[in-house]
Protein backbone atom coordinates (compact mmCIF):
# COMPACT_ATOMS: atom_id res chain seq x y z
CA UNK A 1 0.00 0.00 0.00
CA UNK A 2 1.21 3.20 -0.63
CA UNK A 3 1.47 5.52 2.48
CA UNK A 4 2.33 8.94 0.84
CA UNK A 5 2.56 10.78 -2.16
CA UNK A 6 5.44 12.79 -2.87
CA UNK A 7 5.73 14.51 -6.06
CA UNK A 8 7.94 17.56 -5.63
CA UNK A 9 7.65 18.41 -9.51
CA UNK A 10 4.11 18.09 -9.39
CA UNK A 11 3.76 19.90 -6.34
CA UNK A 12 1.62 17.37 -4.78
CA UNK A 13 1.81 15.73 -1.39
CA UNK A 14 -0.52 13.72 0.17
CA UNK A 15 -0.57 11.33 3.22
CA UNK A 16 -2.75 7.64 3.23
CA UNK A 17 -5.35 8.12 5.61
CA UNK A 18 -5.27 4.69 6.55
CA UNK A 19 -1.73 5.54 7.95
CA UNK A 20 -3.71 7.19 11.16
CA UNK A 21 -6.68 4.63 11.34
CA UNK A 22 -5.48 1.32 10.10
CA UNK A 23 -4.44 -1.39 12.99
CA UNK A 24 -2.27 -3.30 11.10
CA UNK A 25 -0.24 -0.10 10.34
CA UNK A 26 -0.18 1.00 13.71
CA UNK A 27 1.29 -2.90 14.82
CA UNK A 28 4.16 -2.25 12.21
CA UNK A 29 5.11 0.61 12.89
CA UNK A 30 5.78 -0.50 16.25
CA UNK A 31 8.59 -2.57 14.69
CA UNK A 32 9.69 -0.86 11.63
CA UNK A 33 9.76 3.13 13.76
CA UNK A 34 9.74 2.57 17.32
CA UNK A 35 11.89 -0.73 17.57
CA UNK A 36 14.51 0.86 15.01
CA UNK A 37 14.70 4.79 16.29
CA UNK A 38 16.27 6.28 19.48
CA UNK A 39 13.49 7.12 21.40
CA UNK A 40 13.04 9.57 24.23
CA UNK A 41 13.11 7.87 27.93
CA UNK A 42 13.48 10.92 29.82
CA UNK A 43 15.54 13.69 31.34
CA UNK A 44 18.64 12.85 34.13
CA UNK A 45 17.54 15.59 36.50
CA UNK A 46 14.75 13.40 36.86
CA UNK A 47 16.43 11.31 38.84
CA UNK A 48 18.24 13.50 41.83
CA UNK A 49 20.27 11.15 43.95
CA UNK A 50 21.44 7.28 43.60
CA UNK A 51 19.08 5.29 43.61
CA UNK A 52 16.58 7.08 42.04
CA UNK A 53 13.97 5.79 39.61
CA UNK A 54 10.61 6.15 37.93
CA UNK A 55 8.97 3.91 35.66
CA UNK A 56 7.54 4.40 32.81
CA UNK A 57 6.48 3.30 29.21
CA UNK A 58 8.59 3.66 26.43
CA UNK A 59 8.35 1.97 23.33
CA UNK A 60 5.37 0.15 24.24
CA UNK A 61 7.65 -1.03 27.24
CA UNK A 62 7.85 -0.81 30.48
CA UNK A 63 10.84 0.62 32.01
CA UNK A 64 12.96 1.82 35.00
CA UNK A 65 14.88 4.97 34.66
CA UNK A 66 16.90 5.01 37.41
CA UNK A 67 20.82 5.84 39.41
CA UNK A 68 23.00 3.10 40.33
CA UNK A 69 24.70 3.32 43.78
CA UNK A 70 27.32 5.20 41.77
CA UNK A 71 25.23 7.67 40.30
CA UNK A 72 25.14 6.65 37.23
CA UNK A 73 22.20 6.21 34.75
CA UNK A 74 20.28 3.06 33.98
CA UNK A 75 17.55 1.64 31.97
CA UNK A 76 16.13 -1.31 32.36
CA UNK A 77 13.18 -3.70 31.07
CA UNK A 78 10.93 -4.03 34.13
CA UNK A 79 10.02 -7.38 33.89
CA UNK A 80 10.77 -10.14 36.00
CA UNK A 81 13.44 -12.72 34.56
CA UNK A 82 11.35 -15.58 36.49
CA UNK A 83 7.52 -15.23 35.18
CA UNK A 84 7.74 -11.68 33.93
CA UNK A 85 6.22 -9.66 36.74
CA UNK A 86 6.59 -6.08 36.92
CA UNK A 87 9.94 -5.85 39.01
CA UNK A 88 9.08 -2.31 40.03
CA UNK A 89 5.12 -1.35 40.79
CA UNK A 90 5.83 2.31 41.86
CA UNK A 91 5.56 5.41 39.85
CA UNK A 92 8.77 7.04 41.37
CA UNK A 93 11.01 6.44 44.34
CA UNK A 94 14.31 5.97 45.65
CA UNK A 95 15.37 1.89 45.82
CA UNK A 96 18.66 -0.01 47.04
CA UNK A 97 17.52 -3.07 45.52
CA UNK A 98 13.97 -4.41 43.06
CA UNK A 99 12.29 -6.72 44.59
CA UNK A 100 9.53 -9.05 42.48
CA UNK A 101 6.58 -9.58 45.05
CA UNK A 102 5.54 -12.84 42.84
CA UNK A 103 8.20 -14.99 44.00
CA UNK A 104 10.54 -12.66 45.58
CA UNK A 105 13.55 -12.49 42.94
CA UNK A 106 15.66 -9.41 44.12
CA UNK A 107 17.41 -6.90 41.96
CA UNK A 108 20.52 -4.49 42.89
CA UNK A 109 20.63 -0.97 41.01
CA UNK A 110 23.02 -2.53 38.57
CA UNK A 111 20.35 -5.01 37.17
CA UNK A 112 22.13 -8.50 38.67
CA UNK A 113 20.11 -10.80 39.92
CA UNK A 114 20.79 -10.95 43.80
CA UNK A 115 18.99 -13.04 45.62
CA UNK A 116 16.50 -15.75 44.83
CA UNK A 117 14.38 -17.59 47.32
CA UNK A 118 14.93 -21.24 47.61
CA UNK A 119 17.39 -21.41 45.26
CA UNK A 120 19.24 -24.93 46.28
CA UNK A 121 15.93 -26.20 44.37
CA UNK A 122 17.39 -25.25 41.47
CA UNK A 123 19.40 -27.33 39.05
CA UNK A 124 23.29 -27.06 39.31
CA UNK A 125 22.89 -25.01 35.80
CA UNK A 126 21.20 -22.43 37.30
CA UNK A 127 23.27 -19.32 36.92
CA UNK A 128 21.95 -16.23 38.75
CA UNK A 129 24.77 -14.35 36.49
CA UNK A 130 22.41 -15.45 33.56
CA UNK A 131 19.39 -13.72 34.54
CA UNK A 132 20.02 -9.83 35.20
CA UNK A 133 17.51 -7.45 34.45
CA UNK A 134 17.47 -6.09 30.85
CA UNK A 135 18.70 -3.14 29.52
CA UNK A 136 17.56 -1.82 26.48
CA UNK A 137 20.42 -2.85 23.51
CA UNK A 138 21.68 0.48 23.73
CA UNK A 139 21.09 4.02 25.91
CA UNK A 140 23.01 6.91 25.14
CA UNK A 141 22.77 10.80 26.45
CA UNK A 142 22.54 14.47 24.83
CA UNK A 143 22.97 16.80 26.88
CA UNK A 144 20.89 15.26 29.88
CA UNK A 145 18.37 14.15 27.73
CA UNK A 146 18.47 10.19 27.39
CA UNK A 147 17.40 7.69 25.06
CA UNK A 148 16.80 4.06 24.04
CA UNK A 149 17.27 2.13 21.15
CA UNK A 150 15.72 -1.61 20.53
CA UNK A 151 18.54 -1.81 17.49
CA UNK A 152 21.39 -3.30 18.81
CA UNK A 153 23.13 -1.62 15.14
CA UNK A 154 21.42 2.02 15.17
CA UNK A 155 23.96 4.35 14.70
CA UNK A 156 25.33 6.59 17.52
CA UNK A 157 22.48 9.24 19.69
CA UNK A 158 24.59 11.68 18.72
CA UNK A 159 24.72 10.62 14.84
CA UNK A 160 21.66 10.20 15.20
CA UNK A 161 20.12 13.79 16.64
CA UNK A 162 21.98 15.54 13.82
CA UNK A 163 21.20 18.87 13.00
CA UNK A 164 18.37 18.84 15.95
CA UNK A 165 21.43 19.27 18.40
CA UNK A 166 21.76 22.82 17.52
CA UNK A 167 17.92 23.49 18.25
CA UNK A 168 18.41 21.43 21.86
CA UNK A 169 21.35 23.58 22.40
CA UNK A 170 19.04 26.54 21.62
CA UNK A 171 17.17 25.83 25.00
CA UNK A 172 19.94 24.58 27.04
CA UNK A 173 21.61 27.87 26.70
CA UNK A 174 18.93 29.34 28.78
CA UNK A 175 20.95 28.02 31.33
CA UNK A 176 23.98 30.29 33.01
CA UNK A 177 25.69 26.86 34.35
CA UNK A 178 24.02 24.91 30.53
CA UNK A 179 22.11 22.66 33.00
CA UNK A 180 18.39 22.41 32.50
CA UNK A 181 16.26 20.69 35.06
CA UNK A 182 12.52 18.79 34.82
CA UNK A 183 10.28 20.11 37.07
CA UNK A 184 8.33 18.56 39.31
CA UNK A 185 4.70 18.16 38.24
CA UNK A 186 3.92 15.74 35.36
CA UNK A 187 0.93 15.98 32.90
CA UNK A 188 -0.50 12.89 31.51
CA UNK A 189 -3.35 12.44 29.39
CA UNK A 190 -4.73 10.36 26.63
CA UNK A 191 -6.22 11.64 23.03
CA UNK A 192 -8.29 9.61 21.26
CA UNK A 193 -6.21 9.96 18.16
CA UNK A 194 -3.07 8.81 16.02
CA UNK A 195 -0.02 9.88 17.58
CA UNK A 196 1.48 11.26 13.89
CA UNK A 197 -1.67 13.69 14.11
CA UNK A 198 0.23 15.14 17.52
CA UNK A 199 3.40 15.31 16.18
CA UNK A 200 1.94 17.86 13.04
CA UNK A 201 -0.28 19.12 15.21
CA UNK A 202 2.84 20.02 17.58
CA UNK A 203 4.53 22.62 15.37
CA UNK A 204 2.18 23.20 12.29
CA UNK A 205 2.08 26.83 12.45
CA UNK A 206 -0.87 27.18 10.33
CA UNK A 207 -3.76 26.08 12.69
CA UNK A 208 -2.92 29.23 15.44
CA UNK A 209 -5.04 31.57 14.20
CA UNK A 210 -8.43 29.15 13.84
CA UNK A 211 -7.78 27.09 16.67
CA UNK A 212 -6.25 29.14 18.61
CA UNK A 213 -8.34 32.40 18.41
CA UNK A 214 -9.24 32.44 22.08
CA UNK A 215 -5.43 32.63 22.83
CA UNK A 216 -4.71 35.33 20.67
CA UNK A 217 -7.27 37.10 21.83
CA UNK A 218 -6.37 36.65 25.38
CA UNK A 219 -2.82 37.87 24.72
CA UNK A 220 -3.82 41.06 22.87
CA UNK A 221 -6.35 41.81 25.80
CA UNK A 222 -4.08 41.15 28.28
CA UNK A 223 -1.75 44.17 26.26
CA UNK A 224 0.19 41.79 24.13
CA UNK A 225 1.12 44.08 21.42
CA UNK A 226 0.09 41.82 18.32
CA UNK A 227 1.82 43.12 14.79
CA UNK A 228 -0.33 42.85 11.62
CA UNK A 229 1.77 40.15 9.53
CA UNK A 230 3.79 41.15 6.85
CA UNK A 231 2.48 40.60 3.07
CA UNK A 232 1.87 36.55 2.19
CA UNK A 233 1.90 35.98 5.77
CA UNK A 234 -0.74 34.61 8.45
CA UNK A 235 1.05 35.61 12.11
CA UNK A 236 1.91 38.57 14.05
CA UNK A 237 6.25 37.59 13.67
CA UNK A 238 7.96 35.99 10.55
CA UNK A 239 8.75 32.10 11.17
CA UNK A 240 9.98 29.34 9.21
CA UNK A 241 10.16 25.75 8.97
CA UNK A 242 13.00 23.35 8.49
CA UNK A 243 13.60 20.15 8.08
CA UNK A 244 16.45 18.49 10.30
CA UNK A 245 17.29 15.76 8.56
CA UNK A 246 16.57 12.07 9.40
CA UNK A 247 12.86 12.79 10.16
CA UNK A 248 13.88 15.93 12.58
CA UNK A 249 12.31 19.34 12.00
CA UNK A 250 11.31 22.24 13.69
CA UNK A 251 9.84 25.78 13.20
CA UNK A 252 12.12 28.97 13.61
CA UNK A 253 10.27 31.55 14.73
CA UNK A 254 10.66 35.30 15.47
CA UNK A 255 8.99 35.79 18.90
CA UNK A 256 5.36 37.25 19.51
CA UNK A 257 4.65 36.14 22.60
CA UNK A 258 5.87 36.24 26.21
CA UNK A 259 9.49 34.02 27.46
CA UNK A 260 10.06 33.38 30.53
CA UNK A 261 14.11 33.85 29.15
CA UNK A 262 13.56 36.37 28.86
CA UNK A 263 10.68 38.42 26.95
CA UNK A 264 8.11 40.31 29.87
CA UNK A 265 4.88 40.71 28.88
CA UNK A 266 1.72 42.09 31.28
CA UNK A 267 0.23 39.03 32.04
CA UNK A 268 3.97 38.14 34.23
CA UNK A 269 3.16 41.14 36.40
CA UNK A 270 5.07 44.45 36.99
CA UNK A 271 6.74 42.63 39.96
CA UNK A 272 8.85 40.64 37.42
CA UNK A 273 9.76 42.81 35.20
CA UNK A 274 13.16 43.26 36.43
CA UNK A 275 13.45 39.88 37.44
CA UNK A 276 13.44 39.60 33.50
CA UNK A 277 15.90 42.09 33.12
CA UNK A 278 18.07 40.58 34.88
CA UNK A 279 17.79 37.50 32.99
CA UNK A 280 18.04 39.33 29.72
CA UNK A 281 21.59 41.22 31.42
CA UNK A 282 23.11 37.43 32.28
CA UNK A 283 22.48 36.20 28.63
CA UNK A 284 24.05 38.65 27.04
CA UNK A 285 27.03 38.88 28.94
CA UNK A 286 27.57 34.90 28.87
CA UNK A 287 26.27 34.33 25.04
CA UNK A 288 26.93 38.12 23.54
CA UNK A 289 24.18 40.21 21.82
CA UNK A 290 23.63 38.11 19.06
CA UNK A 291 23.39 34.83 20.39
CA UNK A 292 21.43 36.03 23.27
CA UNK A 293 18.51 37.29 21.04
CA UNK A 294 18.32 34.01 19.56
CA UNK A 295 17.88 31.88 22.19
CA UNK A 296 15.37 35.04 23.71
CA UNK A 297 13.74 36.44 20.53
CA UNK A 298 13.13 33.76 19.01
CA UNK A 299 11.15 30.81 19.37
CA UNK A 300 10.59 27.00 18.08
CA UNK A 301 8.84 23.40 18.18
CA UNK A 302 11.40 20.78 17.60
CA UNK A 303 9.89 17.71 16.77
CA UNK A 304 12.78 14.65 17.24
CA UNK A 305 11.74 12.23 15.48
CA UNK A 306 9.66 9.78 16.00
CA UNK A 307 7.93 11.08 19.18
CA UNK A 308 9.54 13.81 20.92
CA UNK A 309 8.78 17.33 21.20
CA UNK A 310 10.52 20.45 22.59
CA UNK A 311 8.46 23.30 22.57
CA UNK A 312 10.62 26.18 23.66
CA UNK A 313 7.80 29.14 23.36
CA UNK A 314 5.77 30.70 26.03
CA UNK A 315 7.97 28.55 28.43
CA UNK A 316 9.88 25.02 28.07
CA UNK A 317 7.75 21.75 27.50
CA UNK A 318 9.20 18.06 26.96
CA UNK A 319 6.25 16.40 25.33
CA UNK A 320 6.16 12.55 24.48
CA UNK A 321 3.49 10.16 23.56
CA UNK A 322 3.54 6.82 23.47
CA UNK A 323 0.79 4.99 20.76
CA UNK A 324 -1.68 2.94 22.53
CA UNK A 325 -3.98 1.87 19.55
CA UNK A 326 -4.37 3.59 15.94
CA UNK A 327 -6.27 6.16 17.27
CA UNK A 328 -5.51 6.50 20.93
CA UNK A 329 -1.97 8.15 23.01
CA UNK A 330 -1.08 8.34 25.98
CA UNK A 331 1.27 11.89 26.44
CA UNK A 332 3.60 12.87 29.04
CA UNK A 333 4.82 16.58 29.35
CA UNK A 334 7.04 17.80 31.81
CA UNK A 335 8.34 21.29 32.10
CA UNK A 336 12.12 22.26 31.95
CA UNK A 337 13.84 25.43 33.37
CA UNK A 338 17.19 26.50 34.50
CA UNK A 339 18.71 24.69 37.68
CA UNK A 340 19.57 27.43 38.78
CA UNK A 341 16.77 29.68 38.27
CA UNK A 342 14.82 32.10 41.23
CA UNK A 343 12.05 31.39 42.74
CA UNK A 344 10.59 34.83 40.49
CA UNK A 345 11.66 33.65 37.66
CA UNK A 346 10.34 29.99 38.23
CA UNK A 347 7.49 30.68 38.85
CA UNK A 348 6.99 33.20 35.71
CA UNK A 349 8.00 30.20 34.03
CA UNK A 350 5.48 28.00 35.15
CA UNK A 351 2.68 30.55 35.39
CA UNK A 352 3.58 31.16 31.49
CA UNK A 353 3.78 27.46 30.88
CA UNK A 354 -0.27 27.67 31.57
CA UNK A 355 -1.53 30.03 29.57
CA UNK A 356 -0.97 28.12 26.50
CA UNK A 357 0.20 24.49 27.28
CA UNK A 358 -1.27 21.30 29.00
CA UNK A 359 -4.79 19.86 29.51
CA UNK A 360 -6.05 23.23 31.50
CA UNK A 361 -4.19 25.99 29.13
CA UNK A 362 -5.59 28.34 27.36
CA UNK A 363 -4.45 26.37 24.04
CA UNK A 364 -3.75 22.39 24.71
CA UNK A 365 -6.95 21.59 24.85
CA UNK A 366 -8.63 23.17 21.52
CA UNK A 367 -5.74 21.16 20.05
CA UNK A 368 -7.02 18.16 22.01
CA UNK A 369 -10.41 18.79 20.60
CA UNK A 370 -8.90 18.82 17.17
CA UNK A 371 -7.08 15.89 17.23
CA UNK A 372 -9.88 13.86 18.21
CA UNK A 373 -12.16 15.61 15.74
CA UNK A 374 -9.66 14.38 13.10
CA UNK A 375 -9.69 11.05 14.42
CA UNK A 376 -13.62 11.01 13.95
CA UNK A 377 -13.65 12.43 10.44
CA UNK A 378 -11.09 9.48 9.54
CA UNK A 379 -13.70 6.82 9.92
CA UNK A 380 -14.37 7.73 5.94
CA UNK A 381 -10.85 6.91 5.28
CA UNK A 382 -11.88 4.52 2.65
CA UNK A 383 -13.84 6.95 0.39
CA UNK A 384 -11.85 9.89 1.11
CA UNK A 385 -8.15 8.01 1.36
CA UNK A 386 -5.88 11.09 1.29
CA UNK A 387 -5.00 14.00 2.97
CA UNK A 388 -3.13 17.04 1.57
CA UNK A 389 -0.25 18.69 2.63
CA UNK A 390 1.44 20.15 0.06
CA UNK A 391 1.58 23.91 1.67
CA UNK A 392 4.99 25.73 0.02
CA UNK A 393 5.59 23.51 -2.36
CA UNK A 394 5.81 25.71 -5.37
CA UNK A 395 7.76 28.48 -3.46
CA UNK A 396 11.79 29.00 -3.90
CA UNK A 397 13.51 29.50 -0.81
CA UNK A 398 12.55 29.69 2.78
CA UNK A 399 9.53 27.73 3.75
CA UNK A 400 7.16 29.78 6.62
CA UNK A 401 5.94 27.65 9.83
CA UNK A 402 2.33 28.03 8.09
CA UNK A 403 3.73 26.01 5.53
CA UNK A 404 4.04 22.30 5.61
CA UNK A 405 7.68 21.79 4.35
CA UNK A 406 8.46 20.58 8.28
CA UNK A 407 5.68 18.12 8.43
CA UNK A 408 6.68 16.70 5.33
CA UNK A 409 9.92 16.08 6.64
CA UNK A 410 7.85 13.99 9.11
CA UNK A 411 6.40 11.89 6.78
CA UNK A 412 9.35 11.31 4.53
CA UNK A 413 11.01 9.89 7.08
CA UNK A 414 8.34 8.23 8.32
CA UNK A 415 7.06 6.71 5.17
CA UNK A 416 11.14 5.75 4.48
CA UNK A 417 10.81 3.59 8.15
CA UNK A 418 7.83 1.91 6.79
CA UNK A 419 8.83 0.69 3.42
CA UNK A 420 12.24 -0.35 4.76
CA UNK B 1 -7.36 41.46 52.01
CA UNK B 2 -8.54 44.58 53.38
CA UNK B 3 -11.03 42.79 55.60
CA UNK B 4 -9.48 40.16 56.45
CA UNK B 5 -6.92 42.76 58.55
CA UNK B 6 -9.57 44.24 60.34
CA UNK B 7 -10.42 40.37 61.46
CA UNK B 8 -7.52 38.42 62.59
CA UNK B 9 -7.58 39.03 66.01
CA UNK B 10 -6.86 35.65 68.35
CA UNK B 11 -10.54 34.95 68.86
CA UNK B 12 -12.67 33.85 66.12
CA UNK B 13 -14.87 36.61 64.62
CA UNK B 14 -18.35 35.95 65.61
CA UNK B 15 -19.51 36.07 61.43
CA UNK B 16 -17.55 32.63 61.08
CA UNK B 17 -17.95 31.39 64.46
CA UNK B 18 -21.53 30.70 63.78
CA UNK B 19 -20.95 29.42 60.44
CA UNK B 20 -22.25 26.05 59.81
CA UNK B 21 -22.18 23.21 57.80
CA UNK B 22 -25.69 23.56 56.79
CA UNK B 23 -25.18 27.17 55.43
CA UNK B 24 -21.80 26.01 53.86
CA UNK B 25 -23.43 22.96 51.98
CA UNK B 26 -26.04 25.38 50.68
CA UNK B 27 -23.25 27.60 49.06
CA UNK B 28 -21.47 24.64 47.48
CA UNK B 29 -24.93 23.26 46.03
CA UNK B 30 -25.25 26.67 44.61
CA UNK B 31 -21.86 27.19 42.70
CA UNK B 32 -22.38 23.63 41.54
CA UNK B 33 -25.44 24.20 40.25
CA UNK B 34 -24.28 28.01 38.55
CA UNK B 35 -21.25 25.85 36.81
CA UNK B 36 -23.38 22.87 35.55
CA UNK B 37 -25.85 25.41 34.15
CA UNK B 38 -22.89 27.34 32.73
CA UNK B 39 -24.03 30.60 34.54
CA UNK B 40 -20.38 31.44 34.55
CA UNK B 41 -20.58 35.06 35.20
CA UNK B 42 -22.96 34.88 37.99
CA UNK B 43 -20.62 31.85 39.45
CA UNK B 44 -17.61 34.29 38.95
CA UNK B 45 -19.68 37.08 41.03
CA UNK B 46 -18.98 34.48 44.19
CA UNK B 47 -15.32 34.83 43.79
CA UNK B 48 -13.80 37.45 46.22
CA UNK B 49 -10.91 39.78 43.86
CA UNK B 50 -8.10 37.91 45.09
CA UNK B 51 -9.63 34.58 44.55
CA UNK B 52 -7.45 31.77 43.21
CA UNK B 53 -8.37 28.23 41.58
CA UNK B 54 -6.38 25.34 41.00
CA UNK B 55 -5.77 21.90 39.92
CA UNK B 56 -2.66 20.34 40.86
CA UNK B 57 -0.90 17.65 38.40
CA UNK B 58 -2.22 14.42 39.79
CA UNK B 59 1.47 13.00 40.81
CA UNK B 60 1.94 16.37 42.87
CA UNK B 61 -1.40 16.79 44.77
CA UNK B 62 0.04 18.38 47.80
CA UNK B 63 2.34 21.45 45.85
CA UNK B 64 2.75 25.19 45.51
CA UNK B 65 1.90 26.18 41.77
CA UNK B 66 5.15 28.88 42.08
CA UNK B 67 7.87 25.49 42.29
CA UNK B 68 5.19 23.16 40.79
CA UNK B 69 3.91 22.57 36.93
CA UNK B 70 -0.21 22.72 38.05
CA UNK B 71 -3.18 21.23 35.33
CA UNK B 72 -4.10 24.97 36.34
CA UNK B 73 -3.32 27.67 38.23
CA UNK B 74 -5.32 30.96 37.90
CA UNK B 75 -5.25 34.33 39.80
CA UNK B 76 -8.25 36.39 39.99
CA UNK B 77 -7.48 37.69 36.62
CA UNK B 78 -6.58 34.22 34.54
CA UNK B 79 -9.66 32.50 35.97
CA UNK B 80 -12.02 35.80 34.47
CA UNK B 81 -10.10 35.32 31.43
CA UNK B 82 -10.81 31.71 31.23
CA UNK B 83 -14.47 32.26 32.19
CA UNK B 84 -14.15 35.22 29.08
CA UNK B 85 -12.61 32.13 27.09
CA UNK B 86 -15.14 29.49 27.33
CA UNK B 87 -17.86 31.63 26.65
CA UNK B 88 -16.29 32.27 23.33
CA UNK B 89 -17.37 29.85 20.41
CA UNK B 90 -13.85 29.46 19.45
CA UNK B 91 -13.05 27.76 22.74
CA UNK B 92 -13.33 24.57 20.76
CA UNK B 93 -12.64 22.02 23.56
CA UNK B 94 -16.06 23.24 24.95
CA UNK B 95 -18.11 24.42 21.71
CA UNK B 96 -20.71 23.32 22.26
CA UNK B 97 -19.98 23.18 26.16
CA UNK B 98 -19.84 20.09 27.69
CA UNK B 99 -22.93 18.38 29.86
CA UNK B 100 -21.54 18.15 33.79
CA UNK B 101 -23.55 17.30 36.80
CA UNK B 102 -21.69 17.77 40.08
CA UNK B 103 -22.32 15.73 43.24
CA UNK B 104 -20.48 16.98 46.16
CA UNK B 105 -20.74 15.09 49.78
CA UNK B 106 -18.55 14.66 53.03
CA UNK B 107 -18.64 18.97 53.53
CA UNK B 108 -16.16 19.56 56.27
CA UNK B 109 -15.61 22.73 58.12
CA UNK B 110 -11.94 22.19 58.91
CA UNK B 111 -10.83 25.45 59.98
CA UNK B 112 -13.03 28.61 61.17
CA UNK B 113 -10.79 31.44 60.57
CA UNK B 114 -9.67 31.77 58.25
CA UNK B 115 -13.10 29.51 56.72
CA UNK B 116 -11.37 26.37 55.48
CA UNK B 117 -13.43 23.75 54.00
CA UNK B 118 -13.34 20.19 52.15
CA UNK B 119 -15.40 18.13 50.14
CA UNK B 120 -15.62 15.02 47.93
CA UNK B 121 -16.91 15.99 44.52
CA UNK B 122 -17.52 13.34 41.22
CA UNK B 123 -17.83 15.44 37.90
CA UNK B 124 -20.06 13.67 35.81
CA UNK B 125 -18.95 15.13 31.85
CA UNK B 126 -20.53 14.60 28.65
CA UNK B 127 -20.43 15.34 25.17
CA UNK B 128 -21.65 14.02 21.71
CA UNK B 129 -18.89 11.44 19.98
CA UNK B 130 -17.56 10.99 23.26
CA UNK B 131 -17.13 8.33 26.37
CA UNK B 132 -18.90 9.78 29.80
CA UNK B 133 -16.49 10.73 32.15
CA UNK B 134 -15.98 10.79 35.49
CA UNK B 135 -13.85 13.72 37.32
CA UNK B 136 -13.31 12.26 41.08
CA UNK B 137 -11.70 13.89 43.80
CA UNK B 138 -12.03 16.64 46.58
CA UNK B 139 -12.13 20.15 46.81
CA UNK B 140 -10.17 22.42 49.19
CA UNK B 141 -11.65 25.78 49.78
CA UNK B 142 -11.08 28.82 51.30
CA UNK B 143 -14.18 31.01 52.23
CA UNK B 144 -14.80 34.64 52.89
CA UNK B 145 -17.46 36.71 54.45
CA UNK B 146 -17.89 39.77 52.07
CA UNK B 147 -20.90 42.45 53.08
CA UNK B 148 -22.72 39.29 55.45
CA UNK B 149 -22.18 37.00 52.27
CA UNK B 150 -20.16 33.86 51.17
CA UNK B 151 -17.43 34.39 49.08
CA UNK B 152 -15.22 32.26 47.70
CA UNK B 153 -11.17 33.68 47.96
CA UNK B 154 -10.13 30.45 46.86
CA UNK B 155 -11.04 27.09 45.46
CA UNK B 156 -8.71 23.75 44.82
CA UNK B 157 -10.13 20.59 43.20
CA UNK B 158 -7.62 17.40 43.63
CA UNK B 159 -8.38 14.95 41.40
CA UNK B 160 -7.76 10.92 42.85
CA UNK B 161 -6.23 9.57 39.33
CA UNK B 162 -3.09 8.62 38.94
CA UNK B 163 -2.79 10.96 35.98
CA UNK B 164 -5.39 12.16 34.16
CA UNK B 165 -5.27 9.87 31.45
CA UNK B 166 -8.75 8.68 29.66
CA UNK B 167 -9.94 11.77 31.58
CA UNK B 168 -7.99 14.20 28.42
CA UNK B 169 -7.89 17.34 29.42
CA UNK B 170 -9.87 19.62 31.78
CA UNK B 171 -11.51 22.37 29.90
CA UNK B 172 -14.25 22.84 31.92
CA UNK B 173 -14.39 24.75 35.43
CA UNK B 174 -13.50 21.51 37.96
Amino acid sequence: MRLIVNQPQAFRFEVNRAALVDPAIHELEQRRIFDRCWIYVGHESELAAPGDFKTRAVAGRPVIFCRNGENQVRVFLNTCRHRGSLVCRSREGNAERYTCFYHGWTYDRDGALYAVPGQSAYPPNFDKAAFSLKAPPRVEAYRGFVFLSFDPGAVSLDEYLGNAKEYIDLVIDQSPSGEMQVIQGTQEYDIRANWKLLVENSFDDYHLLSTHSTWLDYLKNSGVEMKRPEKGEMLPAHGAGKDLGNGHATTDNVNFRGRPVARWIPIYGEAAKPELEKIRTELVARLGEARAARVADTNRNLIVFPNLVIADGSSVTIRTFQPLAADRMRVTAWALGPKEESATARAVRLDSFLTFYGPGGFATPDDIAALESVQQGLASYREIPWSVMSRGMAKEGEQLNTDELHLRAFWIQWDKLMSQ
Amino acid sequence: MKEKQGTRKTGTDPIYSQVTRAEIEDFLYQEAALLDAWKLDEWLALLTNDAYYRVPSNDRPESDPGGTLFTIADDIARIRSRVARLKDRNAHAEAPPSRTRRLITNVRIVEKQPLRVEANFVVYRYRSNDDARQYVGRYRYLLRREGGRLRIAGREAILDAMELASLGAVSFIL
